[in-house]
């Protein structure tokens, strides 16, 4: 490692991955994780500590579902005692009368609400799960009336790319501070589902510029995030802000990684809290110095100027299309590859076209043991 | 849509303050402050952090470049365009509450 390793700034903690949801694009493993494999109370209390310690600044409580951990209000209480910004990343399905309440007094920050459609047929379709879009206003309501900030996430695919006006009128109607435009990332169970949710290029580009208009209407009245599609870019984005350069995620089980879709490569053996300390991972993990930097990089990455702007992109979508995860993430205009991106597009839509189906009844829905993993 | 919300517009009589989820934080790991966001983390330099500070929802935006320039012994327009410019931004990206 010739670069200077600096101490990390985010943790995503994927407390459970249980979820009363079950979206066709979901990020967490395809292989879903029993409750009984959830590290206990004590042991994420210890790992906040440590983590804290270590230099994290902000701490994103995810899963699944994080609420459906009963001890949510401690975990937050824990971080928030060493001033630990936190953002509950949560569905808002299921959430008893009182608990955001009880989670803002024990120092929560900053709630982010997913949301499946800005309709309630749209949201309930892709949850699969019926009375979710009313519960999930409901949610918001609390949030707003416990004084806590509202983020609006909308994970973007087929189904709803011409619900985005509608998204934003939601976000505004509901006071979110922010609004998430977030095209789902094809990993995890997105990659499964992969031919049921791309978008094709007429909507895509419509999306951009109602996002834009919307973007310059609304300066200083909401923030609009857009995460763009990789599928339809020229550039990658800098998955993570780099691999472990200054963010890392910890799954159910406690195990580290340096971002949510790392266990996709598997050449790489990922470590697990308690085995060995945070710090210990963090600077000596061979997982998470194999792509530290920009030493491993290959061409067109090794000389291009900007290497060090996206770190070569997304390790997983390289090992996903390009079958190598040191490769420049196809996505990238340079990479050899790139037009394979849009013959996935093409495919995609080819397939919807033939089996007559732009609903929803090819998707395969995230549950546990519905899909194995390829080995 | 209606909009219950408008874009504030910086002036010399706004008392602009911090919003509930942004928060001022010194941090012993780097030995630096902080600002903490919902989604960013921000390492202000040492102008940027004086203004952030007075931002208690009691100074106003003029006393508060009157104090500045007084401090750092500089004009007072170059002061007043810098923080007009810095708070209309933060202000623009809802850090800060004028
Ligand atoms: S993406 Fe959907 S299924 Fe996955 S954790 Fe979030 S709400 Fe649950
Ligand atoms: S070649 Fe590599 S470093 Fe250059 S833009 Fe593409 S992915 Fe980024």
């Amino acid at each position: 490692m010739s670069e200077l390793l600096l101490p990390p700034i985010g943790m995503l903690a994927e407390l459970t991955h249980r979820c009363p949801l079950q979206c066709p694009y979901c990020s967490n493993p395809t292989e879903l994780m029993k409750a009984n494999r959830e590290l206990d109370t004590q042991t994420w209390l210890y790992l906040f500590r440590q983590a804290a310690d270590l230099g994290v600044l902000q701490v994103h409580l995810s899963g699944g579902e994080p609420t459906l951990r009963r001890d949510l209000e401690q975990l937050v209480a824990g971080l928030s005692s060493r001033g630990v910004y936190t953002n509950l990343i949560t569905a808002g399905v299921g959430i008893a009368e009182g608990r955001i309440r009880a989670l803002a007094e024990a120092g929560l920050d900053h709630v982010q609400l997913s949301f499946q459609g800005a309709r309630a047929a749209t949201t309930e379709r892709i949850g699969n799960n019926r009375g979710s879009h009313e519960k999930k206003l409901e949610t918001a309501r609390r949030v707003k009336a416990a004084g806590l900030p509202l983020t609006v996430n909308a994970p973007i695919h087929r189904h709803n790319i011409e619900e985005v006006p509608d998204f934003i009128e939601l976000a505004l109607s509901l006071g979110a501070e922010r609004l998430e435009i977030a095209n789902v990332q094809y990993s995890g169970w997105a990659l499964v589902n992969r031919d049921a949710l791309m978008p094709d290029r007429a909507s895509v580009e419509r999306q951009v510029e109602i996002v834009e208009a919307a973007r310059e209407r609304l300066r200083g009245i909401m923030n609009i995030d857009f995460v763009t599609p990789d599928y339809f870019a020229t550039y990658p984005k800098p998955c993570m802000g780099g691999w472990a350069r200054d963010a890392f995620m910890v799954a159910p089980d406690g195990t580290v990684l340096p971002c949510h879709a790392a266990h996709t490569i598997r050449s790489l053996t990922f470590e697990r809290f308690g085995d060995r300390s945070l710090a210990e991972i963090w600077t000596d993990s061979p997982a998470f110095n194999a792509f530290r930097g920009t030493g491993w990089m290959q061409e067109p990455c090794r000389s291009c100027d900007r290497r060090e702007i996206d770190w070569g992109g997304c390790r997983c979508q390289a090992m996903a299309i390009a079958g190598d995860p040191a490769a420049t993430d196809p996505a990238c205009a340079k990479s050899p590859i790139h037009a394979r991106m849009s013959m996935l597009i093409e495919d995609a839509l080819a397939t919807a076209r033939a089996d007559g189906s732009n609903d929803a009844t090819t998707f395969v829905y995230r549950r546990i043991a519905a899909v194995q993993e390829p080995v | 849509m209606t909009l219950t919300r408008e874009r504030r517009i910086v002036s010399s009589q706004a008392t602009p303050s911090l919003p509930r989820h942004v928060r001022i934080q010194f941090d012993p790991v780097r030995q630096a402050w902080s600002v903490l966001s919902p989604e960013k983390v921000f390492w202000p330099n040492d102008i940027s952090l004086d203004i952030l500070r007075r931002c208690n929802g009691s100074t106003t935006i003029g006393t508060l470049i009157s104090d500045l320039a007084a401090e750092y012994d500089a004009p007072e327009e170059d002061v007043a365009g810098d923080v007009t410019a810095f708070l209309q931004e933060w202000s623009d990206n809802l850090l800060v509450k004028l």
